[in-house]
């Protein structure tokens, strides 16, 4: 971990955390490349993150776009064949499925396919998480693209790291998707370093030291996970909690480390759990600690429905879920 | 094809008539490059290579034409149809047949298969299988190369068939909007796999349906070289001059299968048979000839070379060891270390 500076004593929320990587990383190096749908002034993105941006380094570095995602993705291809680093926004994930060909096929291919002479370094940032707009527009379609070698993906779950792991993401050699949680965008504020702050990809960061059992998430169910462990405290079950933040790729040494001690682990995440994430984890724990575990590996994903939209349904995971699903396993 | 008018002239006029060394260039472009193709697909028919190999039989003339006028400097994204088109930039043959046979030798160490060649030291950037899909990542390396200050041009390449994708008009438009250095090069061969043009395009004049993007856009015999190597050469010198874009349909005939394995008894045989009769190779021997640009003591020596150039990178190809089998890890991401933590 690197750090610079830190501010003082204002909080940030994820937004601004992230505005700031773009804006140390576009004044470090002028081949950074910002393309996507109103992210220039005067709107700054949809959600803001590119606000200021296009004033300080100028329309042709901070480029609003058609309406195109296979040309915004493509476009960023093309520029890292050129030597440019882009960050192509695509402003939810669901949309990603417009220009899946150019993420899967083409920015997460070229370096193998090419063996090794033309890797496309590009960062595309999407945004997931409220059930506001419906199902298409709330999906966490991680799993794709884990399933799919040679693009990492990264989920921050707080200011601090959505500015670290972004500044990761911008400087990685390799093509990232960076996905960006709506419920951590803006509410949650906390400080952030000011200057040159990055966290390496592939650290899994434990939030919570505990002996019982280990509770793995990352992004949106991070919070919902440690109110979880909170609750679980009261009733004498010490849950460490770990964060993922990034899925590719996956830090399996912490994850196997602290289940060798807990013995039990939970894997929660709002992706839904049938063919998610978590099926992955879950096997690889058992595989490598069989004769450790006291239980089987327990996951806590989504139900099997697309989003709903009423508030009156919801299959997202819950705290009362997860504390149901540890106290299964005592 | 006959009903179709072409907007540009098709007979050459001795004013623009290059010079020898530039036409020679372009007969031994185009005789290696039917040639290459041929061997192939001999090849892949006695099952000695196990590639998809897809012919460029009939647009040799397009891409001698792009030989003659492109640099390293210029840069170009192909397709899977891509043999004239590596070669016009100045791949090897050598390393494009290895890569057929998937050898280590070959553009990509044999991990990326004939659709996937590229040799960045020469301006060919990439080659992609998904039709359509190179449009938008040349719009990126235009871009890149408006940002750094222009002079180059970039091309990309792609069938009649691709220009019903939603990737080319979403490429054209950003092209367009952006005035971006670039050329579009519709290698139009009037097929898409197993689909005449007229049976998937309500206008079958492509050009036409380009101008629609405020883009300059024009129609040539791509059977005549000349009049190609002519039109191309206007289109790149407006790009190298960050003029904008502009998009050329250079209308052919597809003379093999879609692949070079497949059977293409469905192809008209009197529409086959009068495309046969302006093969590019065979028609510019003849007009360089009959026009005295060339003689036909040159155009043996030229053929030999062809021929000795095309049997070694064969043999080259052939006797070019197999990727060991740890590369299958490698190149996933600039550090194998997690790739191979992974089971
Ligand atoms: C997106 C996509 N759809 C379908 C295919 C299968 N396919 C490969 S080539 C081809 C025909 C394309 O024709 P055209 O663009 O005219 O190019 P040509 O092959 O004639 O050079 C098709 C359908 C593909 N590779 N990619």
């Amino acid at each position: 971990m690197t750090t610079t500076e830190r501010s003082t004593d204002t909080a940030v929320t994820s937004a601004a955390a992230m505005n700031s990587a773009l804006d140390v990383a576009m004044a470090a190096d002028d081949k950074i490349i910002l393309l996507g749908e109103d992210i220039a002034e005067p709107t700054g993105g949809v959600f803001k993150v590119s606000k200021g941006l296009s004033t300080k380094y100028g329309v042709e570095r901070v480029r609003s776009t058609p309406i195109a995602e296979q040309a915004i993705v493509g476009t960023a291809v093309g520029l890292a064949l050129g030597g440019y680093r882009a960050v192509a926004e695509i402003m939810f994930f669901d949309f990603i499925a417009v220009c899946m060909d150019q993420v899967v096929n083409h920015a997460a291919k070229f370096r193998y396919m090419t063996g090794g002479a033309t890797p496309t370094p590009i960062t595309v940032r999407t945004v997931v998480g409220s059930s506001r707009f419906g199902a298409q527009h709330a999906q966490s379609l991680e799993a794709w693209f884990m399933h799919t070698p040679g693009i990492n993906v990264v989920m921050p779950s707080s200011p601090a790291d959505a500015k670290g792991l972004l500044a990761a993401c911008l400087e990685s050699e390799d093509p990232c998707l960076y996905i960006e949680h709506i419920s951590l965008a803006y509410s949650k504020k906390e400080e952030v370093p000011t200057g040159h702050y990055s966290i390496p990809l592939g650290q899994a960061n434990v939030l919570r030291p505990g002996r019982d059992v280990t509770l793995i998430t990352y992004g949106p169910q991070v919070p919902v996970v440690e109110q979880a462990a909170e609750e679980l405290a009261a009733k004498g079950i010490e849950a460490e909690v770990i964060d993922l933040r990034t899925l590719v790729p996956l830090d399996f040494d912490t994850v196997l480390s602290s289940v060798e001690r807990t013995r039990r682990a939970v894997i929660v995440h709002e992706a839904t759990q049938f063919c998610g994430p978590g099926a992955e984890i879950s096997s690889h724990i058992h595989e490598e600690l069989f004769n450790e575990l006291i239980a089987p590996v327990q996951r806590v994903g989504s139900d099997y429905s697309p989003v709903p939209f009423s508030s009156a349904l919801s299959g997202y995971p819950t705290v009362a879920k997860i504390v149901h699903s540890v106290e299964e396993l005592m | 094809m006959s009903e179709q008018t072409l907007s540009h002239t098709t007979t050459t006029d001795a004013g623009s008539i290059p010079g020898t060394d530039v036409l020679e260039q372009m007969y031994r472009l185009m005789v290696t490059t039917t040639l290459a193709d041929n061997r192939s697909t001999q090849e892949a028919k006695a099952g000695r290579l196990q590639a998809a190999f897809y012919p460029v039989r009939g647009m040799e003339a397009v891409c001698a034409a792009l030989g003659a006028v492109l640099t390293p400097q210029d840069r170009m994204v192909s397709t899977y149809r891509n043999l004239g088109d590596a070669l016009a930039k100045g791949v090897t043959l050598r390393s494009i047949m290895a890569e057929l046979y998937g050898r280590i030798d070959g553009t990509s160490k044999g991990k990326g298969g004939p659709m996937h060649l590229h040799d960045t030291a020469v301006g060919f950037m990439a080659t992609t299988g998904i039709v359509g899909s190179g449009l938008p990542i040349a719009v990126g390396l235009a871009l890149a190369n408006q940002l750094d200050g222009g002079g180059a041009a970039t091309v990309v390449t792609f069938g009649d068939a691709a220009t019903s994708i939603g990737a080319y008009h979403e490429a054209m438009n950003f092209a367009a909007l952006w005035k971006l250095p670039i050329v579009f090069i519709c290698q139009n061969n009037q097929w898409g796999e197993h689909t005449p043009i007229a049976e998937y395009a309500p206008s079958v004049e492509l050009a036409k349906r380009a101008s629609a993007y405020s883009m300059h856009a024009e129609r040539v015999d791509g059977f005549d070289a000349l009049a190609t190597l002519h039109v191309i050469e206007t289109a790149v010198e407006r790009a190298r001059r960050n003029e904008g874009p502009t998009f050329l349909e250079c209308v052919t005939y597809r003379l093999t299968g879609h692949s070079g394995t497949a059977d293409f008894s469905y192809v008209p045989r009197d529409e086959l048979e009068a495309a046969m009769q302006r093969d590019p190779a065979p028609t510019f021997r003849t007009l360089l000839i009959d026009r005295g640009l060339t003689t036909s003591e040159r155009i043996e020596a030229l053929d030999r070379e062809a021929e000795a150039y095309v049997l070694d990178a064969f043999q080259f190809a052939e006797n070019s060891p197999l990727p060991h089998e740890d590369e299958l890890f490698s190149d996933v991401f600039a550090n194998d270390t997690w790739v191979r933590s992974v089971k």
